[in-house]
């Protein structure tokens, strides 16, 4: 009978279960999604118009929730990926705390709660913007993109980049330039931050078999294609100021901040040797971290003391 | 006369807890959350409608 209850105990276990409420949470991907909320509630203070305080976190509530659900989609998805990578092993699908059907449930479950309590309750534009967003995020990027293409991280990107686009429309009801300002420069930043990640990194990326620019065109081609999106950063930090979202407090960050951003990649591209360039892209992921924060919180301090923005040419 | 079958472990019970506790905080949050929305969505002009 011993042998028995072991058996009884051993099957239930194995029907999963087992998780902790914390390893649901990091099912969520906490760190990214606090990325999420902050671009959000940016966008939530530079859309024009107004929403009321309690609709407006429920918004950031509802956009937070989504950006997680879609983290626990894609971690269902790529758990054998994450499995073999260093950096994702202890996630909670590949460590066993919690079974694949049981991420997808809750991510499937998250995913049509966060959408349709958004549109119920705030805005059925942003809502179905939301509902795009994480068909686009778990479809396009997780499922159709990442093992294919070592493009994967520049068309996914626009993924990371409506969390602000959605909570403008959640004001506004619409998808205006100055939403588009603030899309593109999460959109425009991604490639160089993820790929100076993948630089050091790249044994992690490659042993998974996922298709990153490092692997697939090589070291000095990636350098090359960060000094051209980091090239490309200046024009689009200059966005929110033609749309009219910002004004000269961001204008002179953005010039200062940029300008390192740049400095930084130019250090990555002429980097020599292995060692100086993942000492170089270490401190240009570092600051590209920094750069978008700091982007978005000064968008946040002039609205919030009421700053003015310039005219706007677009 | 057969041993009660004991499907999960005391470790395991006290996870399934705490996940429950877990679960019904987070209905009550989406209780408020409808409620409060609610009455903001429709304002103060509620009782003043034609019935």
């Amino acid at each position: 009978m011993t042998t028995g209850t072991a058996h009884t105990a051993r099957s239930l276990t194995a029907s999963g279960g087992q998780g902790t409420a914390g390893d649901y949470i990091a099912l969520l991907k906490p760190r990214v999604m606090s990325l999420v909320v902050f671009t959000a509630v940016v966008g939530l203070f530079a859309a024009p118009g107004h929403i009321h305080p309690w609709l407006g976190f429920v918004t950031i509530l509802c956009i937070a929730l989504g950006g997680g659900a879609s983290g626990a989609l894609n971690m269902w998805y790529d758990a054998d990926i994450d499995a073999v990578m260093k950096r994702t092993a202890k996630r909670p699908i590949p460590s066993g705390a919690v079974e694949p059907g049981e991420a997808l449930g809750y991510g499937l479950a998250l995913s049509a709660a966060s959408v349709l309590m958004l549109g119920l309750l705030v805005s059925v534009p942003a809502a179905l913007l939301l509902a795009f967003t994480i068909f686009f995020y778990v479809v396009v990027y997780t499922m159709g993109l990442k093992r294919r293409t070592a493009q994967n991280i520049v068309i996914g990107g626009a993924a990371g980049a409506f969390p602000p686009m959605i909570a403008w429309c959640a004001v506004t009801g619409t998808i205006d330039a100055g939403a588009i300002a603030l899309f593109l420069l999460i959109f425009m930043w991604t490639p160089p931050h993820f790929w100076a990640l993948a630089l050091f990194r790249e044994g992690d990326y490659e042993k998974a078999g996922v298709p990153m620019l490092p692997n697939v065109a090589g070291r000095a081609e990636t350098k090359k294609q960060i000094l051209i999106y980091s090239l490309l950063l200046l024009p689009t930090a200059a966005l929110p100021l033609a749309t009219g979202t910002a004004g000269y407090l961001y204008a002179a960050g953005a010039v200062i901040l940029t300008a390192k951003f740049l400095r930084d990649a130019v250090t990555v591209y002429r980097a020599a040797t292995r060692e100086a360039e993942d000492k170089a892209c270490k401190t240009l992921f570092g600051f590209s971290i920094l750069w978008l924060f700091a982007l978005f919180a000064l968008i946040l301090v002039e609205k919030l003391t009421g700053l003015p923005a310039f005219g706007g040419l677009l | 006369m057969a041993e009660p079958v004991q499907p999960f472990s005391p470790e395991d019970m006290a996870r399934r807890r705490k996940r429950s506790i877990v679960l019904a905080i987070v209905l009550a949050a989406l209780m408020v959350i409808f409620f409060v929305s609610t009455l903001v969505r429709l304002g103060g002009s509620v009782g003043e409608r034609a019935l």
